[in-house]
């Protein structure tokens, strides 16, 4: 190649064209709905057009030739997730109804669906047709799947990106010996997440049959796509909260489930249930939910101002922090009224995550254990300077260029998080719009760790359409970041990348 | 029998050397300077050649062989060597190894290899420096008749109560007997009146409490089960396994390793030990590290000057009791004369073992003591046999052998030998022999 570039791109771009191609499939899904309720179906015939042009164009750019490699790979996943938000944008343009219908905040509510954020500029749900709404629902089932097909199969394999996570996983849970091959692996994890999916779907329309305010199939579908995906899109401006306090107990169990490794849903289903239940990765997450929402119902109760009752307390409290936790991003009340204490504990759910191998996003548990545990080891060898002691994780060591990875990767995110949170004071204040630093940080959190609601006017009954046009690109930019997991989109923008 | 040892290194030669006497022995080995030596060394004969092939074991005879013992330094070729004598036909094979893998998959599957006994070196060190740490005081420490009978040899100092004291005077303990005295390398078979010495070593046989309630009484200091602050100064394969074997006693060593791998590699296999990273010979890491205080310190280092330095240097910092692997046999009086509580090496280990094994057609079991000047045998009685109907002190002055009746179990009960105790079909005879009178009791029993 006589350009330099060293990178086989058109294997990645003719990758993203062939996922590109295969879109008309889902989006088929909100089409049938919108000829069942008689609503327009030009949006997603538009954007079938769009996605089968551009794949057929992509298509036509690959070389059989260049084999996909490691680099190839960390251009295609970042590209592929790029383009299919970008196409999952098209049909809230063409619909052409409310705040989605300017490209940045349909780019923004696409976006934010295929990461699982759940963040929304919508201001009013009420003026868009069922279908676009099913469309988001739809596009974040994608995105709680892409991930963990993503994750699982494609990053494992590479031994890079989710990279390190990864190898610390590999080394955990046997993640490689759940099939040789990785097709197989992939469809028994994409078979999981499907029998969960409609499991969610039965027992939500179920429960809907029995109590009044009723969960009609619809609504049914919708948030079972969303919750083992731990998405937290709702077609109902009041999210879980709109419905029966027995629906919204029976939506944690989904969240929790679709946190959950999903390596290790799969020996639990096949008859060896101590692997998960002896996992430490799983018992510290447990853990720190557990806590947590003991912590923030104990801060309802006292607090004075708030008045549920012991069931909706208990309930407020667990279900919130569930969905933080799991980075789900659904509300079952207003928490913005909350107390600053409990709201306080919120923010600090945020940076947990849910498990390696799951749909959730943020940091994730067993970086977490890894880091605490290694902190701890750092304590006593600074007794014992010449002292060897491996970081153990349900037994088995972790690589210590594993450890290393996962410091990176906080520090990383540490860093990127309160830029992030500095650009939106800063933008906000030029676009003369009050945020406090709290609200920014929340705001910055949620985006990146692409967990959905906020605090304040971003809160989960509240939109991010009231944050300024830039901010909100930013913020498009930093979700897509935060989903493949900073490093596969971070090293995109190294010379060596591309050159050497 | 007729035996053929391959391999004539240290093992194979103290294997052939006490073979030789009782038995047809052939000696195969590679060097044929070696073999040649042999020959004149030992009443054998000897093949220069590879013990693997099978023109060479032809040659030896294998087809005829009762017994096949491959010990020389290679795994691999003691495997091999076994596997080509089983297709000849030979007898029992016997293979030694270090490797703990091979042994592993020769339990999982016995008789893998056509190796009818394997023989794992590091394997039987390491259990052999386990047992002495479990009595700290003792030499040399060896269960019989299932465990419910130990002998063991103590080294008697100037501050322990029975220096000075006749055998009978310093015989209170319940089915306890002197068999031994070692002075000066000489064996002496003690009676009431024969007094015991500072700088003697005494061999005793009885009951694992006897052992014990004597231990405590001959070595106060050291007995008491308290010695749990054990230091283990390399992580070879025998470092690891006794760290591996004191881990399953509850027990938690520190491991020394200096190899950065090597070391990972350890903590991660012994979660509960504290593995470091360091060089041993480092008087001010020992210090900083408090391996002073440690109650126990085995070297296992890769080579003997290096196991004799870190020896000498706790020793100097104050360990109260230093068991060292010594690799070459001739060291071991060495280590032990500069005040080395135990110098352990695996080769004279792993013949005992192999040797104890080829005794046990009429020995179920044996020690051998202090440079092969006597054995402790374990044999069982049968009907009509020499031994059994008379009383101790009739067989002692009549049979002209140099022996001693330490215990003797019956139906799996201990019974502690007494002038008046008749010997019975089915008893399991615990007794320390002169070495030259061996094939004399063996025969009778």
């Amino acid at each position: 190649m006589t350009s330099g570039i060293r990178v086989g791109w058109r294997a990645s771009v003719g990758l993203a064209g062939d996922v590109l191609a295969a879109l008309p499939v889902p989006l088929a899904f909100p089409l049938l709905v919108a000829l069942y309720y008689g609503e327009s179906s030009i949006p997603f015939l538009a954007a079938i057009a769009v996605s089968l042009a551009l794949g057929a164009a992509f298509r036509s750019m690959k070389d059989p030739a260049e084999d996909l490699g490691p680099r190839e790979a960390f251009l295609a996943v970042a590209l592929i997730w790029f383009l299919v938000a970008a196409v999952g944008a098209v049909p809230f343009v063409v619909a052409g109804v409310g705040t989605v219908a300017h490209p940045v905040n349909a780019m923004f509510e696409a976006m934010s669906g295929l990461t699982t954020t759940g963040a929304t500029v919508l201001v009013d749900f009420s003026i868009h047709s069922r279908s676009v709404m099913m469309w988001r629902q739809v596009i974040q089932w994608l995105g709680g799947l892409g991930i963990l097909i993503l994750a699982t199969a494609v990053l494992s394999e590479l031994g890079v990106g989710g990279a390190q996570l990864m190898e610390t996983e590999s080394q955990t849970q046997d993640v490689n010996k759940l099939t040789p091959k990785i097709s197989r692996t992939a469809q028994l994890i994409w078979g999981i997440y499907f029998g969960l999916t409609g499991l969610a779907v039965a027992v939500y329309f179920l429960l809907g049959l029995a109590v009044d305010p009723q969960m009609g199939l619809y609504n049914a579908v919708a948030h079972g796509f969303t919750s083992v995906a731990t998405a937290g899109f709702s077609p109902e401006p009041l999210s879980v909260g709109a419905f029966h306090p027995l629906i919204q107990w029976a939506v944690v169990p989904f969240m929790v489930v679709g946190s959950t490794s999903f390596v290790l849903i799969y020996f639990a289903i096949n008859g060896e249930p101590m692997r998960l239940l002896r996992n430490e990765e799983f018992h510290f997450y447990l853990g720190a939910m557990a806590t947590l929402a003991s912590i923030v119902a104990l801060g309802l109760f006292l607090d004075p101002s708030v008045a549920y009752g012991p069931e909706a307390t208990l309930r407020h409290a667990v279900f919130n922090v569930a969905s933080i936790v799991t980075t789900t991003g659904y509300a079952s009340t207003d928490y913005v009224q909350w107390a600053p204490a409990a709201k306080h504990m919120l923010f600090m759910g945020m940076f947990i995550g849910g498990m390696v191998g799951s749909t959730t996003c943020s940091i994730k548990s067993l970086r977490w254990l890894v880091a605490l545990k290694s902190f701890r080891r750092d304590l006593f060898t600074a007794i014992h300077p010449e002292s060897v002691r491996p970081v153990r994780i349900s037994g088995k060591s972790v690589d210590e260029g594993a450890i290393r990875d996962i410091y990176a990767y906080l520090l990383l995110s540490i860093v990127i998080f309160f830029l992030l949170a500095v650009v939106i004071v800063v933008d906000a204040e030029r676009g003369d719009v009050r945020v406090t630093e709290f609200e920014a940080l929340g705001a910055a959190a949620t985006t990146f760790l692409n967990i959905g609601p906020a605090f304040g006017a971003a809160g989960p009954y509240g939109t991010f359409a009231t944050f300024p046009m830039s901010t909100r690109a930013v913020m498009v930019v930093l979700m897509w970041i935060g989903r493949i997991e900073i490093i596969p989109v971070l090293v995109l923008f190294t010379k060596a990348f591309w050159t050497s | 029998m007729y035996v053929v040892v391959i391999g004539a290194g240290e093992v194979g030669t103290s294997i052939a050397a006490s073979l030789a006497s009782d038995h047809e022995v052939v000696v195969v080995d590679v060097d044929p300077d070696r073999a040649e030596q042999l020959k004149y060394e030992l009443d054998v004969l000897t093949i220069a050649g590879d013990g693997t092939s099978s023109e060479i074991q032809t040659a030896a005879d294998v087809g005829r062989a009762d017994m096949v013992i491959a010990c020389t330094d290679n795994d691999q070729t003691n495997l091999v060597a076994c596997g080509t004598a089983k297709t000849l036909g030979g007898g029992f094979t016997i293979a030694r190894v270090k490797s703990t893998d091979f042994l592993r998959t020769w339990q999982g599957s016995e008789g893998a290899f056509g190796v009818d006994f394997m023989v794992c070196t590091d394997l039987l060190t390491a259990e052999n420096i386990v047992r002495i740490i479990g009595l700290p005081a003792a030499i040399d420490v060896d269960p019989f008749a299932g465990g419910l009978v130990q002998m063991a040899e103590f080294e008697i100092d100037e501050g322990s109560p029975v220096a000075g004291q006749t055998v009978s005077e310093a015989d209170r303990f319940e089915s306890l007997t002197f068999v031994g005295l070692f002075r000066d390398s000489e064996m002496t078979i003690p009676r009431g009146d024969t007094g015991i010495e500072a700088g003697d070593r005494a061999v005793v046989i009885g009951s694992p409490e006897s052992v014990q309630a004597f231990a405590t009484d001959v070595a106060p200091e050291t007995t008491p089960d308290d010695a749990d602050d054990i230091v283990i100064v390399g992580g070879s394969e025998i470092g690891y396994q006794a760290a591996r074997l004191l881990g399953e006693r509850e027990l938690q060593p520190r491991v020394i390793e200096r190899d950065r791998d090597r070391a990972r590699w350890l903590a991660e296999q012994l979660p509960k030990s504290v593995v470091m990273e360091h060089d041993a010979t480092d008087a001010e890491f020992l210090t900083r590290e408090n391996v002073d205080d440690a109650d126990i310190v085995v070297t296992a280092l890769g080579s003997d000057e290096q196991n004799l330095l870190v020896s000498v240097l706790v020793k100097r910092l104050g360990v109260d009791r230093v068991i060292a692997v010594v690799d070459s046999p001739d060291y071991v009086t060495v280590f032990e004369e500069i005040g080395i509580d135990i110098a352990i090496n695996p080769r004279t280990v792993t013949a005992e073992e192999i040797t104890r094994f080829t005794y046990e057609s009429v020995a179920e079991n044996i020690a051998v003591l202090e440079n092969d000047q006597a054995e402790v045998l374990e044999l069982e009685l049968t009907e009509g046999c020499t031994l059994v109907g008379r009383p101790i002190s009739e067989l002692v002055s009549e049979v002209d052998a140099r022996f001693v009746i330490g215990a003797i179990t019956r139906d799996h009960q201990l019974v502690t030998p007494r002038g008046d105790t008749v010997l019975q079909p089915g008893d399991h005879v615990i007794l320390l022999v002169d070495s030259d009178s061996v094939g004399a009791i063996t025969s009778m029993a």
